[in-house]
């Protein structure tokens, strides 16, 4: 490994009272990558996130953000990271222009008033500048806030659930920007749970229950989880997906007018989809398994504390 | 430093914007002072009793016995100080150590056996008349107590006169007390309600993760966020003092400057605690309940709604402690008796020494993670 860190932790644990949130998690993350950071809901993303840039203090692990100890220098780490929180967290009550106005002077940013007037141009609020930011609907307010976190050039992005509610246009432009800063010599670590997202990023990570379950590129991970699947399409696709839904160490997921079958163990799935196969309704065909069955895999064989 | 500055300025413009859109708050900010300085208007009686007496006798002697004595029986006057000339008289009144000075003249019992009946002088320090008119009305029996038993013929007709002169406040308006008073009252409320609930405010709205992101000290977002409120409380201060020279004719003694100065000391102090306060609540209306829980024993022990001597040892040990007990003996000091820096320090030094000690828990408790 040459290329340096930009994220590098190890063993980070976060607790809230008896319960462990974030088990033991190491990142390496190197410098110019965009990483996808997924897993299902109250899995610890956003508190893994938090740790990251000194929101909460980790209650075991270390580790270092772009060279800095994540405990110890977390003021300095403040001025290099851009993080854009889940929930939106700039000022209802304070119009888009005078958001950035204040986070521009919390960063002690040069020439204000033209660095907030291009980020108001970049991102398409110029025309609402004068709107509070408690009037944007959801998904302008979802800009504001990554306008506001990017405006002092950070080296690092922490995007938690950035483009929730966004619609697929401005997905898209976002997805161009990340790439644009990424060539530029920013480091992302991006939340979401759109597995298209997923496949635009250099690397994911998927957590699950607090604990990181596997890091690589999208053909990695899904090589990793070394699946066997099926894939069932026809009318009759809901009956087997009720019939195979409680055999163990099966996933089975729709998608569209398919079924997706899937196990690690190819035989134990043929025998599985045996009695099925035959299904006038069904046609059946092996296939290479998507990002989403290999989650699927992931989460229904992680311990479940 | 510069930069530091910059961020101190940040968020001083963001609570001033966020205030100037709260309509509801801003009014209220004015509306309170004119309110309440309607309604305390009246005042509030009671009954203390032992105040504090300095005797300046310049006739020693049977008779000076037994008028201190009918004094002491009197139940109102306690003598804690006996003194040589006038001013160290006028000092102790000035200071608020006695509450009445005792004089009796050369050659009172000369006079009094001549049947000359001789003046008895009482000095009253009438800034709080509530306090001290039912001590002034039990004078009226002095003579008959303090002579029946050695002189009892003596007593038919009145055998001396008692002269009281109330001092800074001659007509015992209760308004004159009450209205400086107010002042307090109301800064003490406002400063610690709206400090208190402008740091919970972005804790409950989630405002608070973003702040904290950014790169922006604790002692920064503090002072940011207290300075639109001592500008605040200013404003209180000129509203209340033009409305008491208006409606009721307070005097005005002093220098106001020395009370702006003062008034610092007294609005740090609250904001203070107010930052504390929201370093503990959780959400909103935990900060509006704690900071009753503050005011109450504010507004009922520090001498605004009961005659500061008029409490037991215990009250007046936690009033002691409370900034609206040495603010009220500050600006009642200023403005009714004209007092300068040297009277009114003893009441000073206690609001900065609560003050350093409210900013130091407030900055060491403030939250600087989410944890
Ligand atoms: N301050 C807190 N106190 C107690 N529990 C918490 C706290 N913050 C988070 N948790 C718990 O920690 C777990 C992980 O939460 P976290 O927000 O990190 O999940 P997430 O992966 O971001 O989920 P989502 O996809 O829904 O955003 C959840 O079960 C949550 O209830
Ligand atoms: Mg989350």
């Amino acid at each position: 490994m040459t290329a340096p860190l930009a994220i590098d932790v190890e063993g980070l644990t976060k607790r809230f009272g008896p319960r462990t949130v974030v088990d033991g998690i190491a990142l390496k993350v190197p410098a110019r990558e965009v990483w996808g950071f997924l897993g299902p809901n109250g899995s610890g993303k956003t508190t893994t996130i938090r740790m990251l840039c000194g929101l909460l203090r980790p209650d075991a692990g270390r580790g270092t953000c772009l060279g800095l100890d994540i405990v110890n220098e977390a003021e300095a780490i403040k001025l290099q990271v851009g993080y854009m929180t889940q929930r939106f967290s700039f000022y209802e009550d304070l119009t888009v222009e005078e958001n950035l106005s204040f986070v521009a002077r919390l960063y002690g940013l040069p020439k204000r008033r033209r660095t907030v007037e291009e980020t108001l141009e970049r991102v398409g609020l110029a025309g609402r500048r004068a709107q509070l930011a408690g009037s944007l609907s959801g998904g302008w307010k979802q800009r504001l806030a990554l306008a506001a976190c990017m405006m002092h050039t950070p080296k690092l992005l922490l995007l938690d659930e950035p483009t929730a509610g966004v619609d697929p246009q401005a997905r898209r432009e976002f997805w161009e920007q990340i790439h644009a800063l990424a060539r530029d010599g920013v480091t992302v670590l991006v939340s979401t749970h759109y597995m298209d997202e997923a496949e635009r990023c250099d690397r994911i990570a998927y957590i699950a229950y607090g604990k990181l379950l596997a890091t690589g590129t999208v053909a990695e991970v899904i090589a990793g989880a070394r699946l066997s699947t099926w894939v069932a399409t026809g009318p009759g696709r809901d009956d087997v997906a009720r019939t195979l839904a409680g055999v163990p160490g099966i996933g089975t997921a729709v998608f569209g007018p398919s079924l997706h079958v899937s196990s690690p163990d190819a035989e134990a799935l043929r025998r599985a989809i045996q009695p099925v196969l035959g299904n006038p309704r069904l046609a059946w065909r092996e296939a290479a398994p998507s990002l989403e069955d290999v989650f699927i895999h992931l989460i229904s064989g992680a311990p479940r504390p | 430093m510069l930069a530091a500055l910059g961020r101190v300025i940040a968020v001083t413009l963001k609570e001033l914007i966020q205030l100037r859109r709260d309509r509801l708050t801003f009014g209220m900010i004015l509306g309170i002072p004119v309110m309440q300085l309607v309604i305390f208007g009246y005042a509030i009686n009671a009954d203390p009793k032992r105040l504090p007496t300095a005797l300046l006798s310049r006739d020693p002697g049977q008779i000076e016995r037994n008028i201190v004595g009918a004094l002491e029986r009197s139940g109102y006057f306690r003598i804690v100080a006996e003194v040589s000339g006038q001013r160290e008289a006028e000092r102790l009144v000035a200071t608020g150590e006695v509450a009445f000075v005792v004089t009796i003249p050369d050659g009172f019992t000369r006079d009094l056996l001549k049947g000359e009946r001789p003046r008895l002088l009482i000095e009253a320090d009438a800034t709080d008349p509530a306090a001290t008119s039912n001590a002034v009305a039990a004078l009226a029996q002095l003579p008959r107590s303090a002579l029946l038993h050695d002189l009892p013929d003596l007593v038919q007709a009145p055998p001396f006169e008692v002269l009281v002169h109330r001092r800074y406040n001659p007509e015992g308006l209760t308004a004159y007390n009450i209205v400086p008073g107010l002042l307090g009252v109301i800064l003490t409320m406002t400063m610690i309600l709206m400090t208190s609930l402008a740091v919970t405010r972005e804790t409950e709205r989630g405002t608070m993760e973003n702040l904290l992101a950014m790169p922006v000290k604790p002692a920064e977002v503090m002072l940011g966020k207290v300075l639109p409120y001592v500008a605040i409380g200013y404003v209180q201060v000129a509203v209340v003092l033009v409305a008491a020279r208006l409606l009721f004719q307070v005097p005005m003694l002093g220098s106001l400057g020395l009370l702006t100065l003062a008034l610092l000391a007294f609005l740090l102090a609250n904001l203070a605690v107010g930052l504390t306060f929201s370093t503990v609540a959780r959400n909103q209306l935990q900060a509006m309940q704690m900071t009753f829980f503050f005011f109450l024993p504010s507004m009922l022990l520090s001498g605004f709604m009961f005659p500061f001597r008029g409490m037991p040892d215990w009250a007046q040990a936690i009033g002691e402690v409370l900034p609206l007990t040495h603010f009220l003996r500050i600006v009642r000091g200023i403005l009714l008796k004209g007092n300068g820096l040297p009277e009114i320090w003893p009441e000073v030094w206690p609001l900065l020494a609560f003050a350093g000690v409210a900013w130091t828990v407030a900055i060491l408790r403030y939250r600087r993670t989410l944890d």
